[in-house]
């Protein structure tokens, strides 16, 4: 069974180039476009990775990260944080928050789709 | 006693002894005659007793003229001597004293006045000693005065109870407080730093400067930001030590960094808006772009959907960019070296720079002056460079194409200013022009720091280029500038009058005022003289305070620099009688704040002083009947210079023009609460050395004299 990957961005310019890319590298693709959004989608289909942007309405992405990390379900859950912001301070918060990975925008589709690869395959 | 007083006596006492020791003898050889003996001396004697006085007072005439010599050979030399060394010692050191009285006398004379002269020239050495110490130190405080009025940052020197003992202009401006404001006091000699600036902080500060000085701290000064209404202020606080390194007070030095502030967090949110604001777009393009270069085959669908994303993510960038550039233009080119200039300044300095290298600059028109110039059209630059640099082109240009004369003119053109050189004949080819521009100064020696025109150009965000116009026959060089229209005028704040900086070091011993003031000498006081003037003279029956002034009173000084004046709005009519006693009408009154925004900011300003007013009974009822209304209560000890007049000259007039007029003091400004008040304070100063003559030295003994004078009874 293939994987799923979760798309949690309220940028449609972004999640159209994302979700092309991983659904031609093979995974199932689910996309939510805030926070609550995201978190529903969790629920509901377990993803193995989840593509979080920080900047989410209602729910931002660090919330969202702390309430995965919290649950112990989703603990093998992998969390790669996506943002626009790249401070060091934010970098280490969303570290510190359990994130598995954290890049900043912009950034290489190939070194993405790569690093995605390497944590699921890690499983 | 007179001489001749003295002679007299001295001349009965002789005759009194002489008589006493003859009448003894007599009555001794009275008695040794037998009869016979006795009647024979009575016979004898008989009929010459007339004889015998007038030999007797013969007799005493060599005596009398012996001892006046006497006299005057010792006890008078003596005395007058006394006399002469006395005015010596205390009055006139120049004086000498007479050679007089017997040779001994003289001889100890000329002893005292060789003294005298020694003394005379060890005085004069030591007066002009000093003189020339004085001298010295009075060039190094006019140095160090200056220094400290010239600085923009403002100084505060306090001693370690925060009292301060010197201050700068600056400082008095910054730190003024402003009706409506925080009730804050006015910077003064003496006031206490805590109720100026905020006391936890500046308590903090201090605590951090302790610390580090007790872990011997090479740099212990502290910092620390505070706001101030609308200001921000950096406070940098240094201690002041003395020779044994004990801590006697401290160094505040304020800069009004709102501008600062202001502008940085501008140029951070440019520099955040540029980076961060960058990389969502950015990301979103470069991932479209590169999945669309791996998936060359995707179907149209997709890719024009692609491609969409890329066009609108470029847009939105670009306006971004716009906006972000718009918005913070004038924080993207430095501002420092630069000066404003009126471009029609830089016109005259072009004109007479390119005449040293042979071309004639005109005006459009013919008139001398530039005819419709902008005079509101401001160039912030570094002119010494452009005007070098437009010159060697000018010069270049003229060699290469032959041009003698040009007219250059300038114009608005949005946010820049446009200065056009146009003269007759082709334009120079661009290739030309760009080769000139970047050729090095000729005189680099003394040339402007910039290395050649494109460097000035680049250092002024400007821009030049050519036009040739072949049908007209004539060419004209660009030359564009950005312009600060509006950024130009910039009020200069207004620099305060006299004397620049204000200090007394003697503050430096001074105990906290609030300590038993009671018990502290008159002339150690800190005071606060003030005056009212009102719509009447019945405070009970709805008479309102309409001025007030004061001045203060540190170490003896009448500081005049340091002066409160304040018109009142009194909010009810002013009846025409008053209103021609203190001059003051309703028209000059309203608007003026009123007595309760009025009477905080006085407080603040007699914080820890003793009041003194002439009559003081009169104004303190004004301020007491406001306490109910506004909260505040003026508990400090009060003196009053009617009273105190009246215990040092209990039977003269106790007007203040009359006791001003009897101690010597210049009445200017009557019926004015600051010009009153400032005569009351010097009938003060006037008053208690004559006190102190009569006993009264401290505050306490003054309160207590006042209280029992005869005119201690007057109420309002």
């Amino acid at each position: 069974m293939s994987k799923t990957v979760l798309i949690a961005d309220d940028e449609p310019n972004i999640v159209i180039s994302l979700e092309f890319l991983l659904k031609q590298a093979g995974y199932r693709v689910v996309v939510a476009h805030d926070g609550q959004e995201a978190l529903e989608a969790i629920r509901r289909e377990s993803p193995d990775l989840v593509l979080l942007d920080v900047m989410l309405p209602r729910l931002s992405g660090f919330d969202v990260c702390q309430k995965i990390r919290e649950n112990p379900d989703w603990r093998d859950m992998r969390v790669l944080m996506l943002t626009a912001k790249g401070r060091e301070v934010e970098v280490s918060k969303g570290l510190a928050l359990g994130a598995d990975a954290y890049i900043t925008k912009p950034f290489s589709t190939q070194e993405l789709l790569a690093e995605i690869a390497t944590h699921l395959g890690g499983k | 006693m007179r001489p001749a007083v003295r002679l007299a006596l001295w001349l009965m006492a002789l005759i009194a002894l002489l008589a006493g020791l003859l009448a003894l003898a007599g009555s001794f050889l009275w008695a040794d005659l037998d009869a016979t003996e006795r009647a024979a001396l009575t016979a004898l004697v008989s009929g010459r007793g007339m004889l015998l006085v007038v030999l007797g007072v013969l007799v005493l005439v060599p005596f009398g003229v012996l001892l006046r010599q006497w006299l005057v050979a010792y006890p008078e030399a003596v005395i007058r001597l006394r006399e002469d060394v006395d005015i010596i010692h205390r009055a006139h050191p120049e004086h000498r004293v007479a050679l007089t009285g017997s040779g001994d006398m003289r001889r100890l004379g000329e002893a005292v006045n060789a003294f005298a002269e020694a003394h005379c020239a060890l005085q004069h050495e030591v007066a002009s000693r000093i003189e020339e110490a004085n001298a010295r130190l009075e060039q190094e405080k006019n140095r160090l005065a200056a220094l400290m009025s010239e600085l923009s940052q403002s100084v505060l020197m306090c001693n370690s109870e925060g009292r301060i003992l010197l201050y700068n202009g600056s400082a008095c401006q910054l730190l003024e407080p402003h009706a409506g404001g925080p009730a804050r006091a006015p910077v003064g000699l003496g006031r206490s730093i805590f109720g100026i600036l905020d006391q936890r902080l500046i308590v903090h500060a201090l605590e951090r400067i302790r610390q580090r000085l007790r872990q011997n701290c090479q740099d212990p000064a502290a910092h620390f930001v505070t706001a101030r209404g609308d200001y921000l202020l950096r406070a940098q606080m240094a201690p002041l030590l003395d020779h044994q390194g004990e801590f006697i007070g401290f160094v505040l030095i304020l800069e009004d960094i709102t501008r600062e502030v202001a502008l940085d967090s501008r140029r951070d949110a440019l520099l955040q808006q540029l980076t961060e604001g960058t990389r969502a777009g950015l990301g979103n393009i470069r991932a479209a772009a590169e999945t669309m270069e791996r998936f060359p085959e995707m179907d149209a669908g997709h890719r024009l959907r692609f491609g969409e994303v890329i066009s609108d993510e470029a847009q939105r960038l670009s306006s971004h960019l716009e906006q972000a550039l718009s918005r913070h233009a004038d924080l993207l080119h430095p501002q420092w070296l630069l000066e404003d200039m009126l471009a029609t300044d830089l016109l005259v300095a072009l004109q007479h720079s390119f005449a040293t290298v042979g071309v004639t600059a005109r005006y459009p028109s013919d008139n001398d002056r530039y005819p419709e110039s902008d005079e509101s059209l401001w160039l912030n630059l570094d002119s010494y460079s452009l005007v070098q640099a437009m010159t060697q082109l000018m010069a270049t240009l003229a060699d290469a194409l032959d041009i003698r004369e040009v007219t250059i003119e300038v114009a608005a053109d949005g946010n820049f200013a446009r200065l056009l050189i146009a003269w007759e004949g082709p334009a120079p080819e661009p290739e030309h022009l760009h080769e000139w521009e970047q050729r090095p100064f000729r005189s680099v020696a003394e040339g402007p720091a910039a290395a050649s025109l494109r460097e000035v150009l680049e250092s002024h965000g400007g821009e030049i280029w050519c036009q040739g116009d072949t049908v007209a026959g004539y060419s004209r060089l660009c030359l564009q500038l950005p312009a600060t229209r509006s950024e130009a005028e910039v009020p200069v704040p207004a620099r305060t009058p006299g004397r620049p900086v204000y200090y007394d070091f003697d503050l430096f011993n001074q105990p906290g005022q609030s300590t038993e003031l009671d018990e502290r000498p008159l002339r150690e006081l800190t005071y606060t003289v003030f005056d009212t003037e009102t719509t009447g003279l019945a405070p009970s029956e709805g008479d309102e305070i309409i001025s007030i002034g004061a001045v203060r009173i540190v170490n003896g000084r009448l500081l005049m620099q340091e002066c409160f004046e304040q018109l009142v709005d009194p909010h009810r009519p002013i009846p025409r009688e008053s209103q021609l006693i203190h001059g003051l009408s309703p028209r000059m009154l309203t608007g003026q704040p009123g007595i309760a925004e009025v009477l905080p900011l006085f407080q603040r300003f007699a914080e820890d002083t003793v009041l003194v007013a002439h009559n003081a009974a009169f104004d303190m009822r004004f301020l007491q009947l406001k306490e109910a209304q506004t909260g505040i209560h003026f508990i400090q000890p009060v003196l009053d210079t009617l009273l105190l007049s009246a215990l040092v000259q209990p039977a003269e007039g106790h007007g203040l023009e009359q006791i001003a007029a009897r101690l010597g003091v210049k009445v200017v400004g009557r019926h004015t609460a600051l010009g009153d008040a400032m005569v009351t304070g010097h009938v003060l100063l006037k008053l208690i050395p004559l006190l102190e003559e009569r006993g009264v030295h401290t505050l306490k003994q003054a309160r207590e004299a006042s209280r029992k004078s005869a005119y201690a009874k007057l109420e309002y």
